[in-house]
């Protein structure tokens, strides 16, 4: 097991936005998390790369590092648990006054202080595999949103994360521009990376993932794999929600 | 003859016209050249500086990095610069620090504009959107490296028009320093006006001269804003 969580909790003020979630990430493997807005499925993602620190819950990883979140975790623990994994945004937060390339080579780069050749070299490659190999020099305003929102997968790749994170990566996009982003996630995952993509994409979830998880008010009402998930829900709020998007009329 | 400072001017009284037009161009230029300019560039610099670090202190989350920046900010902005300038010339030797009248002003122009232009500052940082900094911390930037890299490069694009605006200000704002005997163009003005009577035409010169200095500027000014137009601020 990747990482495995027990009992996140996460409120503002008054609102409790997480109650007692436990949750497994397998390595290699894609989870979805799909539910109503509200439902706390983007408080969740943001938890695991302490965008948005809990206020209980204790993540186990794979490789030893535990943090417990009962206790304030110090800001070493917050870059340590951050810098395991890679975010795309739905808003895609390109750098605006950067090139595509220098986007992808910001991190690798600063942060991580790797050889600027080798990198140039790697932002190439990933850029080539989103597709836009022709638009390296090109700024985020030149770009359309599904360029940027695939820039921004590159920019996420580059870090060489252990885990990839999506908030709603298509929510922003027109609708013709929403499979060029699909099909790059679609490749990653045959790669076998280890993902958690927060999609209302229901067709789009059941291709992608090993296990979908339907979050109802700070609650994770029904995992499991996503032909039983999706198709086949057990829980009647799920029923419902897969309804009303599936048949928004 | 009229003796200014170390020159020597041919500005008698009984000149007029566009005789005195002419030769006082020199004296004012000069006084411009040597003291305006140099003033203002100075104090604008070391404001920037104050600007960025009072801006950067008002964003802490804790009060005592705070609160200092604050009551400075405050006590500017409330208080009328001249009086500011006269405080640094006049009222500290009783305190027995004296200060020549060109650092005297450099001191009081540039604490003037450190607390402008952190209100600026801290408004442009407070301009980028919170996406910005979360996609710098998901690169795995610290917050020191994330306002480096990401945020100030954009709050710069932002700030540079009320910047020069400011910057425009203080350059109208040095005729003030003649007050406290810096012997700039305004003040060879005033020196000029006293022997000849003629206090239209010298200062109207003067305001023509502070006119041309400001227009080169905003023509400044508008080439950065261009060059920094190659991307658009989200």
């Amino acid at each position: 097991m990747f990482l495995t969580i027990n009992g996140l909790a996460k409120a503002f003020g008054d609102l409790e936005v997480l109650k007692d979630i436990d949750l497994e990430i397998e390595k290699g493997k894609v989870l979805s998390i799909m539910g109503p807005s509200g439902s706390g499925k983007t408080t969740l993602l943001r938890c695991l790369n302490a965008l948005e620190l809990p206020d209980n819950g204790v993540f186990s990883f794979e490789d030893g590092l535990t943090l417990n979140f009962d206790k304030k975790i110090s800001k070493q623990d917050a870059l340590r648990l951050r810098r395991k994994s890679g975010m795309v945004f739905q808003s895609y937060n390109l750098f605006p006054h950067k090139t595509a390339l220098e986007n992808v080579t910001e991190g690798p780069i600063i942060v991580q202080k790797r050889n600027k050749t080798e990198v140039r070299e790697l932002a190439e490659s990933l850029l080539e595999k989103v597709g836009l190999k022709d638009k390296i020099n090109l700024y985020p305003h030149q770009l359309s949103g599904g360029q940027q929102q695939r820039v921004g997968i590159a920019r996420a790749l580059a870090i060489e994360p252990e885990l990839m994170l999506f908030d709603e990566p298509t929510s922003a996009l027109d609708p013709e521009l929403i499979g060029e982003v699909l099909t790059v996630i679609k490749d990653l995952a045959r790669e076998n990376w280890t993902m958690v993509i927060v999609t209302h994409e229901v067709q789009f979830a059941e291709q992608v993932s090993d296990k979908v998880l339907f979050m109802d008010n700070g609650y994770i009402v029904e995992q499991g794999p996503p032909e039983e998930v999706l198709k086949d829900p057990k829980e009647k709020r799920t029923q419902q929600f897969l309804q009303r998007i599936l048949n928004p009329s | 003859m009229f003796h200014l400072n170390d020159m020597l001017f041919t500005i008698t009284a009984d000149q007029g016209g566009w005789e005195l037009f002419k030769n006082s161009l020199l004296p004012m230029i000069t006084g411009g050249i040597k003291y305006t300019i140099p003033l203002t560039l100075i104090s604008f610099a070391a404001g920037l500086i104050l600007a960025l670090i009072t801006a950067i202190m008002r964003l802490s989350k804790s009060a005592i990095v705070r609160t200092p920046a604050v009551v400075y900010v405050s006590a500017i902005r409330g208080t009328p610069l001249l009086v500011q300038l006269f405080i640094v010339f006049y009222g500290l030797p009783s305190m027995n620090i004296t200060i020549d009248p060109f650092p005297s002003a450099i001191i009081a122009f540039s604490l003037n504009v450190g607390a402008y232009a952190s209100e600026i500052i801290r408004a442009s940082i407070l301009s980028i959107s919170k996406g910005q900094w979360e996609a710098a911390y998901t690169i795995g930037m610290t917050q020191n490296t994330a306002l480096k890299r990401i945020i100030l490069p954009q709050a710069t694009r932002v700030s540079i028009p009320p910047l020069s605006n400011t910057f425009i200000s203080l350059v109208k704002d040095t005729s003030l320093a003649s007050l406290i005997l810096v012997t700039e163009l305004f003040r060879r003005a005033q020196e000029i006006a006293a022997v000849t009577y003629d206090f239209m035409l010298i200062y109207i010169e003067a305001a023509i001269l502070y006119w041309i200095i400001c227009f080169l500027l905003s023509i400044v000014q508008q080439a950065i804003e261009k060059r920094l137009e190659r991307y658009t601020a989200t």
